[in-house]
């Protein structure tokens, strides 16, 4: 049964990717690619993944296609034929490529199979010893937060150097006064409105839960971080971007990411000051699974901070950028810019 | 040990080539950031694919279960994701940046102009 399901939503995957590279038209294209995360978020289900499973459905079917539309409002929404250059390059590029790739998976070991490698190594140690030595169920919590704390505070680095390039190239600059285009339909759909008010505390509330749950559910700092940064990011999509501006005044959103990290890193710093090595729990408290709740809790507010701060920051920031002028403005490709206007102005409905 | 044990594996391989045929056969920038995030899910699948055994659970202990598919995977993925999207805003802020300089996403147009100069 698992095996069906499995190749049906691989299918469904090939068919969503295909129509992507085929779409000429970005807004479907983005649509689909919505699709396509949230499929496989489903696939990583079926595959025993859920932590996985939630990071994608929130960060791909939501933060990543928002970005994508962002995105799109101040380029264009139509791509250009491809100009008549030969295709058999390509081609042969991928084809040569998957062949390869192919016959090399010829060596893995069978799918599932208990006795690959892969399993053989600390896999079995995490899953015998981590109710032990740590003390919670959710093995890749432990993991995540506990045995590979050094990686983890590594990622939440990346992810705080990324908003620090987004902020880099383009910038924080409010809109210049005057230039706003008048858009067409001001005030966004009452139904929407209606549903965003019941639907926004819910979403809040279940991000709080899979930050605090994290230990013996699926859960952790990423998760709730994305699905904290979504609700929000719903709330401005219906109710326009000053508003929801508000719930969080800029001083405070700025300096969210590099807090997250320094409590991160603060964490790894009272333990070398309570005489352990960095990030080793076991020196914050003296029984040693007290210890890992309390470093594992405080690390994983500190990621969810940084990860909640910077995907807010990165929508504002796009959709702050693309306030400030039409996107028919400029030269090059004028072709059916003008009426991606209307499909897109629902990013920033509700400011005029 | 027969083909199909791994069509998870082929299927993944598949979509990476699709991801990779968009992003060297299109001219547009914003395609080229799909096909990268087609190409980045695809690597996901077979990365969690790998984790999995067979008649193996969610690694979330309880009395009930035995075997449990391989958490280190996760971990992997589940940061690896937050980190996709935090540098493909990263991409699309070049693509915006890119618009704003040339007045065009399209490569040959930007190259174009390149060239003029």
């Amino acid at each position: 049964m698992d095996t069906v399901v499995d190749i049906l939503l691989l299918a469904f995957l090939a068919i969503c990717a295909i129509s992507i590279l085929r779409l000429r038209d970005l807004f479907a294209m983005t649509m689909m690619f919505g699709l396509f995360s949230l499929i496989s978020a489903g696939l990583f289900t079926t595959m025993d993944a859920p932590d996985v499973a939630f990071t994608e459905a929130a960060v791909g079917a939501g933060i990543s296609t928002i970005l994508i539309l962002a995105t799109l409002a101040q380029t264009s929404r139509r791509e250009q034929a491809t100009p008549a250059r030969s295709k058999l390059v390509p081609l042969a590029v991928v084809w040569v490529t998957g062949a390869v790739l192919i016959y090399g998976t010829a060596d893995l070991p069978a799918f599932g199979d208990p006795d690959a490698p892969v399993h053989n190594h600390v896999g079995p140690h995490y899953i015998q010893e981590s109710g032990k030595e740590i003390g919670i169920p959710n093995v890749v919590a432990s993991v995540l937060a506990s045995y590979r704390g050094y990686d983890t505070l590594g990622e939440v680095v990346v992810v705080f150097a990324a908003v620090v390039g987004v902020m880099s190239l383009l910038g924080l600059r409010r809109r210049p006064p005057g230039l706003r285009p008048a858009r067409g339909k001001p005030d966004p759909n009452d139904v929407l409105k209606v549903i965003a008010t019941m639907v926004v505390p819910v979403i809040l509330l279940f991000a709080l839960y899979v930050q605090f749950h994290g230990e013996y559910s699926p859960g952790g700092g990423f998760q709730a971080g994305v699905i904290f940064a979504a609700a929000i990011i719903l709330y401005a999509l219906v109710f326009g971007l000053d508003k929801a501006r508000q719930v969080i005044p800029p001083k405070v959103l700025n300096r969210l990411p590099a807090a997250g990290v320094l409590i991160y890193g603060g964490v790894g710093v009272v333990t070398l000051l309570l005489g352990g090595n960095f990030l080793e729990y076991y020196a914050l408290a003296e029984d040693a699974k007290t210890a890992q709740h309390m470093g594992i809790l405080f690390i994983e507010i500190g990621v969810g901070v940084t990860v909640a701060s910077v995907m807010l920051l990165i929508y504002f920031i796009f959709s702050e950028r693309g306030r400030g002028k039409r996107p028919d403005e400029g030269n090059g490709d004028g072709d059916g810019d003008g009426d991606g206007d209307g499909a897109l102005s629902r990013d920033e409905g509700g400011t005029a | 040990m027969s083909f199909f044990e791994h069509y998870n594996y082929h299927l993944a391989i598949v979509l990476a080539m699709i991801g990779l045929y968009t992003m060297i056969s299109r001219t547009n920038l914003v395609k080229k950031v799909a096909g990268l995030n087609i190409f980045q899910v695809s690597v996901f699948i077979l990365f969690i694919s790998l984790g999995v055994i067979e008649d193996g659970t969610v690694p979330i202990l309880s009395p009930d279960h035995e075997v449990y598919s391989n958490p280190l995977p996760h971990v992997l993925i589940l940061t690896a994701i937050v980190v996709g999207v935090a540098t493909t805003a990263v991409a699309l802020a070049l693509v915006v940046r890119i618009r704003e300089a040339y007045g065009t996403v399209e490569e040959d147009r930007v190259h174009e102009q390149d060239d003029a100069l």
